[in-house]
């Protein structure tokens, strides 16, 4: 019952029905041709913005064919990723911590439409699936969560710890809101180099209670610095709701002088827009706090069962209602972009791909021993200076 | 002096080792030999008290001066100024010296701090830099040390070389999850992929009674954080030097200055110098004894080799400078060369930078040791404000001649 009313809203909502019809037509042809189309597809976000000193920005979002069978496949690569990365950790391949991202794709993926890779990124542990909208490969995640050697970080940084220079991901980060002023660094930055480009710092509900956020956002707004923070707020922080950590749940009111917007993180096009609409405040006025309202299926982390404090029921139901999936599924179809059947089709070569990807991860070498003392500094000339003898080379592991 | 050695004398029974009252002088003295030679001490009170008697009649004779501090006048440093030009100059004029040369020479260096820009700096070392370079470059900070170190860490992801100034090296306590998980590992945990070329300074360490909060000495809290390089600075020519050298460095440095010496005054050489940020200088080359030292404490074992001297010992001193890594070439030779060593610091005794030092050469040069290693240190106790106690909480250069004597019987 819901499904259809988020189906047929979407249909009643068109704008503009000649463009769907004349993007019909050529759609009859199958979907690899459909996917080249450009032509303009508005479609209305689920629920309208909401603004903190600021107007929202309008809920119709353009967005093309070939986007939003892009938005499918890329999600579709990030949930699979991490189911598959539940099934590793049970069979112990994966160990220590794992935070998986299944449920909150679509703030990954519509970011990632509303910017380029000179913009930076920085998160929380949360990271695998803004890696891989940033770019990175199944593999080099899987290598990475398995400790290996062509792991993004060489295996020496671990799930909390992915990092993709070129790209403009700064991680990847396992204490609780100290990205925030990393971040600001980073904007920081960019206003020093004067190269147009925004940070989002992205954080949880649980570090918005963090004192250095606010000192950071004291430090950016009296700067105005390019930074964008994004609240992803799942509505736990582990195993602490939200009303019973944050006195003012309201996550992007609390900037008090800096603006605020809410969106629906489980709509890509709503996360797109919000995005989109940051990036220019952000360049000309300085900082902008986006809250996601988003959901995570699985627990805070592995070890976490994720039931203790909240009902199955409701994770079915966010998950039968808002999965993001699902509503660019039915974007997809109802705009006859593919059929179902093609769709799942999709799915199934993915997770091919998905699958091969972690074969080849579980064959991959270990690091050497000797990369226990790499990196520690640059051109590691520790090695070498905490010996006695300037021209001996020390450590020879056990 | 010698009234409050009777009462010492006369109270029998003297409670744990570890305390530390305003009983005596010499209780630091006493404390390390009973640490180190408690195994053939047989009778701790008679030994206490025999260690009290040479002491009271040593420290009568010399009249040695305590704190020294400004009166920096030691040619025997290896300072290379040149005979020909150079030109004199106070440490923290120096310090600013070099950061001015280096902001000329690369745009990409910036400044970050409390009241480093319009004010200058608490301690003059940012005085017109803000006017020269703008309100970006020379940023004036919030009073928020965790969050613009982690800016600063931030900003250097992104290819930015920031120098962050504590205002006391104290206050950097509260930057310490920056400095400890994002500063020291980022490079390590990406897999090589960030460079953090960040320079953390400010000064620190026990000055004119400004009480237990702001005298703290961190060089112990940050040595085990793997990926940063600590230096100490205790001239204006190596303040200089080392200046330039961290911020040149792709690691991140931080940079120990001490809140008495930013007046020493003394002669630069006019051209560009870089100092090496590993090595450790030597002050004055000997024969007798290696003693080791960094920032302050420097001063005060130049005023107590003098007393040395007079008596008939030639020690070695040797600034270590680079806290971490250890120069342990520089050290191994002296050791080799005299076989016995002291370690004279500031730190607290506890975990501090002797303790590492002491680990580091019992370990790699042991067969060369015809000593026990004796480290003075700092006591461990929150610094008092009175002037007198202050006095006592660090090492003062009567007790290194004492320690030295000792040794090298």
């Amino acid at each position: 019952m819901a499904l259809n009313q988020i189906t047929s809203s979407s249909r009643s909502k068109l704008l503009k029905p000649l463009s769907c019809f004349s993007s019909s037509t050529s759609l009859r042809r199958p979907f690899s041709s459909s996917s080249d189309d450009n032509t303009v597809i508005t479609v209305e976000t689920s629920a309208p913005f909401v603004g903190h000193n600021i107007d929202p920005p309008c809920r119709s979002v353009e967005t093309t064919p070939k986007e939003l069978l892009g938005f499918f496949n890329d999600m579709a690569v990030m949930r699979r990723m991490e189911i598959a990365a539940d099934s590793l950790y049970k069979s112990k391949l994966i160990r220590g911590f794992c935070h998986l991202y299944d449920g909150q794709e679509a703030v990954a993926v519509g970011m990632e439409a509303a910017i380029t890779k000179k913009d930076c990124i920085i998160t929380a542990y949360r990271d695998h699936c803004i890696f891989l909208g940033r770019g990175g490969t199944p593999f080099e995640s899987f290598a990475e969560l398995m400790g290996r050697k062509a792991g993004c970080s060489k295996g020496k940084g671990g799930s909390m710890h992915f990092y993709k220079k070129e790209a403009g991901f700064y991680g990847g980060h396992g204490i609780v809101g100290a990205q925030v002023p990393l971040g600001c660094g980073l904007a920081f930055a960019q206003k020093y180099s004067k190269d147009n480009t925004v940070t989002f710092t992205m954080y949880g509900d649980g570090a918005a209670n963090q004192g250095q956020l606010f000192e950071a956002l004291n430090m950016a707004a009296l700067l105005d610095l390019p930074a964008i923070l994004v609240c992803e707020n799942n509505h736990y922080g582990m195993g602490t709701a939200e009303w019973r950590a944050a006195k003012s749940p309201a996550y992007y009111k609390r900037g008090d002088y800096v603006p605020g917007l809410k969106v629906d993180g489980m709509d890509a096009l709503a996360v797109k827009q919000a995005c989109k609409f940051a990036k220019e405040h952000a360049l000309k006025n300085g900082p902008i706090i986006l809250e996601m309202d988003t959901y995570r299926y699985h627990g805070h982390s592995m070890s976490d069962p994720g039931s203790t404090y909240r009902t199955r029921d409701e994770i079915s139901g966010v998950r039968q209602v808002r999965d993001p999936i699902e509503r660019i599924k039915k974007l997809i179809i109802s705009h006859n972009l593919a059929t179902e059947k093609e769709l799942k089709d999709i799915e199934k070569n993915l997770r091919k791909e998905v699958d091969e990807a972690i074969a080849q991860a579980k064959e991959s070498p270990m690091p050497d021993p000797s990369e226990l003392f790499t990196n520690v500094y640059v051109k590691d000339f520790g090695l070498e200076a905490f010996g006695v003898d300037r021209k001996e080379v020390k450590v020879v592991l056990p | 002096m010698a009234v409050m050695l009777q009462g010492v004398v006369a109270t029998a029974a003297l409670s744990s080792s570890a305390a530390f009252d305003s009983k005596g002088a010499q209780l630091p003295t006493v404390k390390f030999l009973l640490e180190r030679k408690g195994g053939f001490l047989v009778d701790r009170s008679d030994r206490r008290l025999a260690v009290f008697a040479s002491n009271a009649r040593a420290r009568s004779a010399s009249r040695l001066v305590t704190n020294a501090v400004a009166a920096k006048t030691d040619k025997s440093t290896a300072s290379a100024a040149s005979k020909i030009g150079g030109h004199e100059i106070l440490l923290f004029e120096a310090l600013r010296e070099g950061l001015e040369e280096e902001m000329d020479r690369d745009p990409r260096v910036c400044v970050m701090g409390e009241d480093v820009g319009h004010y200058g700096g608490s301690y003059k070392a940012t005085k017109g830099l803000a006017k020269k370079y703008g309100d970006l470059r020379v940023l004036d900070t919030p009073i928020a040390e965790n969050s613009f170190t982690g800016m600063a860490v931030g900003a250097a992801m992104t290819g930015l070389r920031p120098i962050v100034e504590g205002m006391n090296m104290g206050f950097l306590l509260l930057a310490f999850n920056q400095i400890s998980n994002n500063c020291g590992m980022l490079h390590y945990t990406s897999g090589g992929q960030f460079k953090i070329p960040i320079v953390i300074r400010g000064p620190g360490g026990v000055g004119r009674q400004l009480g237990a909060e702001h005298s703290q000495r961190l060089e112990s809290y940050f040595q085990s954080i793997p990926g940063i390089q600590m230096v100490a600075c205790s001239t204006p020519y190596n303040a200089k030097g080392l200046m330039k050298a961290a911020i040149r460095s792709e690691n991140p440095v931080i940079l120990f200055e001490h809140v008495l010496l930013y007046n020493l005054k003394e002669k630069i050489p006019d051209e560009e110098y870089v100092l090496s940020l590993e090595e450790a200088e030597m002050v004055r080359p000997g024969e007798h004894i290696t003693i080791l030292t960094y920032s302050r404490m420097r001063y005060h074992v130049m005023q107590a080799a003098k007393t040395l001297v007079n008596k008939g010992y030639d020690p070695e001193v040797i600034d270590i400078r680079s806290l971490k890594p250890f120069d342990l070439y520089t050290i191994g030779n002296s050791v080799k060369k005299t076989h016995r060593v002291l370690i004279v610091e500031e730190c607290m005794r506890t975990g501090g930078i002797g303790a590492s030092l002491t680990a580091a050469i019992n370990e790699n040069f042991h067969d060369y040791l015809d000593a026990p290693i004796a480290c003075l240190s700092s006591q461990d106790v929150p610094t008092p404000y009175a002037g007198t106690l202050e006095e006592w909480t660090v090492v003062q250069p009567a007790q290194i001649v004492t320690a030295v004597e000792q040794l090298c019987q």
